[in-house]
């Protein structure tokens, strides 16, 4: 981006005339800087905004166009972001007191962890579950377990935001079943669900049907929630897992704008006005290391974002226009070696993920690279955000990096980039096209080998893992599943199917599949019929799988 | 002439972290060898009939959801039950330290963890050559 002539010229007079004769004698580090994600960097940089003009189009006022500046008039001053670590395991009894654990240490949201079959939508019983139940999250067969997870969890008190994708629908009518026999209506819970298929065709994997049906369910929630559950964040466009894939940090924030550009216009497409549903919209991002190069990712991505609702798809409420976000630090920057180490990486990415004006936020425990976490390490993690909070002073004034010539300058560089990708992406033909031609999956695994193997030469420097390294035990405190615990889901779900009505299963359960015929009918009331009457998860995918079909991976490598 | 090495590297279970997996069949399809790679969610069963139809020497699994425990050690036995138990099994991904010796009882020849470097896994692929090429 521009910056003053002027100043560009004494700048290059102080390179030949002061900084050469020292370079000359002790050369830099390195012959050239970058960020973390291969953004060049200047010996020194200079500002980039120089009339009050520039400063309106590109910064503007915090909870004004083009929320560059935050999406809240008066951001951690009027209150913090929320504290939500990602949480569940086992069965929804051991869930349950995890998050009661978790709330009692001050975190201010729940984040629900599914296991892998409830997130592609098989029962615990199912063939493919083996090895797989309670593992990485809960396991949900039925609403009787959801019954039991937010068992004494008061809903119409809580946000609560769950990773659920491809049976996101399903998951969300469970919810909704919960909090109507807690006494709670469908106008007062509040919370996330994850929703967003497109990032798991091409980074994360837990789809279960191809990209049209998918797209159907989710405009059927948005609609759905609009008059049904107005305080519900329909979905989480997440570039997270683009990020964990190995994505640099531009194309984390393209390829995840680029998705909501696609969920956009499904929704104008399926008859919705625009202004009706992208209140709801929300985002996910990752944290790493390169603090700066965060700071201005996150600020870059809000702009973006900002354009693309007011200009292409001519929003009128500010509110349609503002990115909000949800932060997780980043898994893959943790090390299995020296794993103490890992606190201080997240709290280099906690203090990344608060400079650039997050709405809530995860810190990933030190043991993740090991297991799943302890419960020790996870009140460290917690503890993380409370002391960037009341102890580090970064909340007291807003977006308090504006200004510094760098973030500027690498929040201009980070927007010019993505809207490369996005106008590459359109030319595609959108997302579906995108990811269906392999594109967006190369890009981010040229990117992720590149990164592997600077880590293989040692040009890029993990601290315990290429450098600095000792021969350590690794602990041996690692939280380890009951490998008991799917025949207890497997009884669990028996014994529903004993007392349940069987012949309001099967009726619902044929209600939705003819629903699915009919293109103009929302599923969403008819999954949640099925789903009160307790049937399965399993059920209930497998009439949309036979109706839907499933999507079969393009392997890029 | 030196025999050229077929590999599989194959995603047992449901996760979808495939980002090591990649890493390892491109880097060891750079450093020579043949390399198959399935994608993810793939069951035990389609791992082995894979493995016999393409004929390789080694099978990597990798795994991040932590159901190595089961999956690993099935595939080991399908391989054997279907006369294929020449073929060597490794390992790779979350795999804590404590579950390493049971999975080499069970027949999982190796098993990398985080952070190795791809250079140990080509000595394992290059010290079992012998092996192999009988």
């Amino acid at each position: 981006m521009p910056e003053s002539k002027n100043l560009d010229d004494q700048r290059k007079s102080w390179e030949s005339a002061v900084v050469k004769k020292v370079t000359d004698k002790n050369p830099e580090r390195k012959k050239e800087f970058t960020t973390g994600s291969w953004i060049p960097v200047k010996r020194v940089h200079l500002p980039s905004i120089t009339t009050d003009a520039e400063y309106s189009e590109k910064l503007g006022f915090p909870g004004e166009y083009p929320f560059t500046r935050g999406v809240q008039p008066t951001m951690y001053r009027g209150r913090f972001w929320t504290m939500r670590q990602y949480a569940g395991f086992g069965t929804a009894e051991e869930s349950n007191e995890r998050y009661k654990f978790l709330m009692s240490q001050g975190q201010t949201g729940l984040s629900i962890a599914f296991d892998l079959p409830t997130q592609i939508g098989y029962d615990s019983d199912d063939p493919h579950s083996e090895g797989e139940v309670g593992k990485v999250g809960v396991a949900i067969d039925t609403l009787r377990d959801m019954e039991i997870l937010f068992d004494g969890i008061p809903l119409d008190k809580v946000s609560t935001s769950m990773t659920i994708n491809a049976p996101a629908a399903v998951l969300l009518a469970m919810y909704i079943a919960v909090a109507e026999k807690q006494g709670v209506s469908k106008q007062e819970i509040n919370g996330t669900i994850q929703n967003d298929i497109l990032k798991e065709y091409m980074a994360r994997g837990t789809y279960i049907f191809p990209p049209k049906p998918s797209l159907r369910l989710i405009t059927n929630i948005f609609e759905y929630c609009a008059k049904e559950v107005p305080k519900w964040n329909t979905i989480s466009i997440s570039g997270y897992h683009i990020r964990e894939a190995g994505s640099t940090a531009v194309q984390e924030v393209a390829f995840t704008l680029a998705d909501g550009i696609e969920y956009v216009k499904a929704a104008i497409k399926a008859g919705m006005d625009v202004d009706a549903f992208a209140d709801r919209l929300s985002f996910f991002f990752n944290s790493h290391n390169d603090l700066l190069e965060e700071v201005a990712k996150f600020r870059a991505a809000r702009r973006i974002w900002a354009k693309i609702m007011k200009d292409k798809f001519q929003a009128k409420s500010p509110k349609s226009m503002m990115l909000r976000f949800h932060t997780q630090t980043g898994g893959s920057t943790l090390t299995a070696q020296q794993p103490d180490n890992n606190i201080v990486r997240v709290a280099i990415q906690t203090l990344a993920a608060v400079l650039g004006g997050t709405q809530s936020l995860h810190t990933n425990s030190r043991d993740e690279a090991l297991g799943l976490p302890t419960e020790d390490a996870v009140r460290i993690a917690l503890r993380t955000q409370q002391i960037v909070a009341y102890e580090s002073g970064v909340t007291n004034s807003i977006d308090p990096l504006a200004g510094s010539f760098l973030v500027e300058s690498l929040t201009d560089k980070i927007e010019s980039e993505v809207w490369k990708y996005i106008d590459k992406i359109e030319e595609f033909g959108g997302m579906v096209r995108a990811i269906e031609n392999g594109f967006v999956q190369k890009e981010i695994q040229d990117a992720a080998y590149k990164y592997q193997r600077e880590i293989e030469s040692g040009e890029r420097v993990i601290i315990g893992v290429n450098k600095f390294t000792v021969k350590l035990e690794t602990p041996k405190d690692i939280l380890k599943v009951d490998p008991g615990l799917r025949n207890i889901q497997i009884q669990k779900i028996a014994d529903v199917r004993k007392t349940r009505n069987a012949d309001a299963v099967k009726s619902f359960l044929n209600e939705l599949r003819d629903g699915t015929k009919h293109a103009e009918v929302n599923l969403m009331p008819l999954i949640l019929d099925a789903v009160r009457e307790y049937a399965t998860l399993g059920e209930i995918c497998n009439v949309l799988r036979d109706e839907f079909g499933e999507y079969q991976e393009s392997i890029v490598l | 002439m030196k025999k050229i090495i077929r590999i599989l590297i194959a995603k047992p279970g449901l996760d979808g972290h495939d980002r090591g997996a990649k890493y390892v069949a491109r880097a060891l399809k750079d450093a020579g060898y043949e390399v198959i790679y399935t994608g993810i969610r793939q069951t035990p069963e389609a791992i082995v009939k894979t493995a016999i139809q393409e004929d390789v020497d080694f099978v990597g699994l990798s795994l991040l959801s932590g159901a190595h425990n089961e999956l690993f050690p099935k595939v080991v036995r399908l391989l054997r039950e279907q006369q294929a138990g020449d073929i060597i099994v490794f390992g790779g991904g979350v795999i804590p330290d404590v579950d390493i010796p049971q999975l080499k009882v069970s027949g999982i020849e190796t098993v990398f963890t985080p952070g190795t470097p791809i250079a140990d896994v080509i000595q394992f692929i290059e010290a079992n050559r012998e092996r192999v090429s009988q």
